[in-house]
């Protein structure tokens, strides 16, 4: 079956809303963590470093932050010490 | 009518199989995965492939779905190379059930030497015994290094068949390195990590739904069996047509698995 594109909607109508709450409660959570003496958390670091792309002039803002969380590195790491993980890469000391 | 292509449904209550079945699911598809805990013996995945090949299906045909599965250990108790050499030699056994489509969810978690070598060597049971593949996808800071490494692994292999493995969890980030090369991809609709529904739809329109699906991935953690519906809801509501709704959620799920010749529904 080959591809039919959507019909035109208008997108701001229908995500606006949403898209505004998202905002302001990252906004909130900022204010929060700064309050509490937390803004230097690398993952809190990370996070304003990600929020830099949602300038970005390409319409490529998800991959951009999704990147900056990222670990770089290219290597298997010797053994996994943990199961979960956190939401930001940081580098083992 | 849609396919929920992966979900742990050892998991979920008798409630989830009848809320899927009135969402319109036809067949669920359980890949094998971590319980949530580590597993102290072969013979605790032993019971695991019982419950997911012969009474998960029966819980599931209570309300008229269909049921398949997928067999592995998976890659967060990778870690023990004993263990996993001895999960992995049921292996085999297990592949003769008629609802087993094949080996899965394989993969990386934290991208360490030995998930590496276990991977690796899931995906030689596969070859061996001409099975379909269905790879995890590490979660979010691990994300990208893991679903290189996968992809480098299985390009290493003389006898893969992008065509027959689908790599799940992709984002934003991973689902053009996926898809470029000749894999199928696969979207998680979680209320809290991987996908929302709008950015699972924003990438099925920016790769015009080629060999992709989206799955609710439901299981012990916040998760949500009817999040494949709700996509759905949405994608009607950004205007998509019936057809291509259908293509996104049955068709295209349904065009992988029956590579296996145990894919066959009923409806």
């Amino acid at each position: 079956m080959s591809w039919t594109p959507p019909a035109n909607t208008h997108l701001v109508d229908h995500g606006f809303m949403d898209a505004r709450f998202k905002l302001i409660d990252l906004a909130a959570f900022l204010d929060r963590v700064q309050r509490a003496g937390q803004s230097d958390d690398y993952r809190v670091v990370q996070l304003k470093e990600a929020m830099k792309h949602l300038s970005d002039p390409e319409p490529a803002r998800a991959k951009a932050v999704l990147m900056t969380f990222s670990d770089p590195t290219q290597e298997p790491i010797p053994a996994a010490h943990t199961q979960g993980a956190a939401g930001a890469w940081r580098a083992e000391a | 009518m849609y396919i929920e292509p992966h979900g742990h449904m050892v998991s979920r209550t008798t409630d989830d199989y009848e809320k899927l079945a009135i969402a319109g699911c036809v067949a669920i598809c359980e890949p094998a995965f971590w319980a949530g805990f580590d597993r102290s013996s072969a013979d605790g995945f032993y019971d695991y492939f019982r419950q997911i090949t012969e009474y998960e299906p029966k819980r599931a045909a209570r309300f008229g779905l269909q049921h398949y599965s997928w067999l592995c250990i998976n890659p967060k108790e990778a870690e023990d190379l004993k263990l996993a050499d001895d999960v992995m030699a049921l292996i085999p056994e297990f592949l003769k059930k008629p609802n087993v489509l094949g080996i899965g969810e394989i993969g990386l978690n934290k991208n360490s030497r030995n998930e590496l070598t276990i991977f690796e060597k899931h995906v030689q049971i596969a070859v061996d015994h001409d099975q379909l593949i269905l790879i995890h996808t590490p979660h979010l800071e691990d994300k990208l290094k893991g679903t290189r490494l996968i992809i480098d692994a299985l390009k290493n292999h003389s006898e893969i068949n992008p065509g027959r493995v689908i790599i799940d969890h992709v984002e934003e980030h991973t689902i053009d390195l996926v898809l470029d090369a000749g894999f199928w991809a696969g979207m998680t609709l979680y209320p809290e990590s991987k996908c929302s529904p709008n950015r699972a739809i924003d990438m099925l329109e920016q790769r015009q739904a080629e060999k992709i699906w989206m799955n609710s991935a439901c299981d012990w953690g916040v998760s949500d069996p009817w999040a494949v519906p709700r996509a759905m809801l949405e994608m009607k509501k950004r205007g998509w047509s019936a057809e291509m709704i259908h293509k996104a959620t049955y068709t295209n799920p349904a065009t992988f698995m029956a590579q296996s010749p145990k894919f066959k529904l009923s409806v």
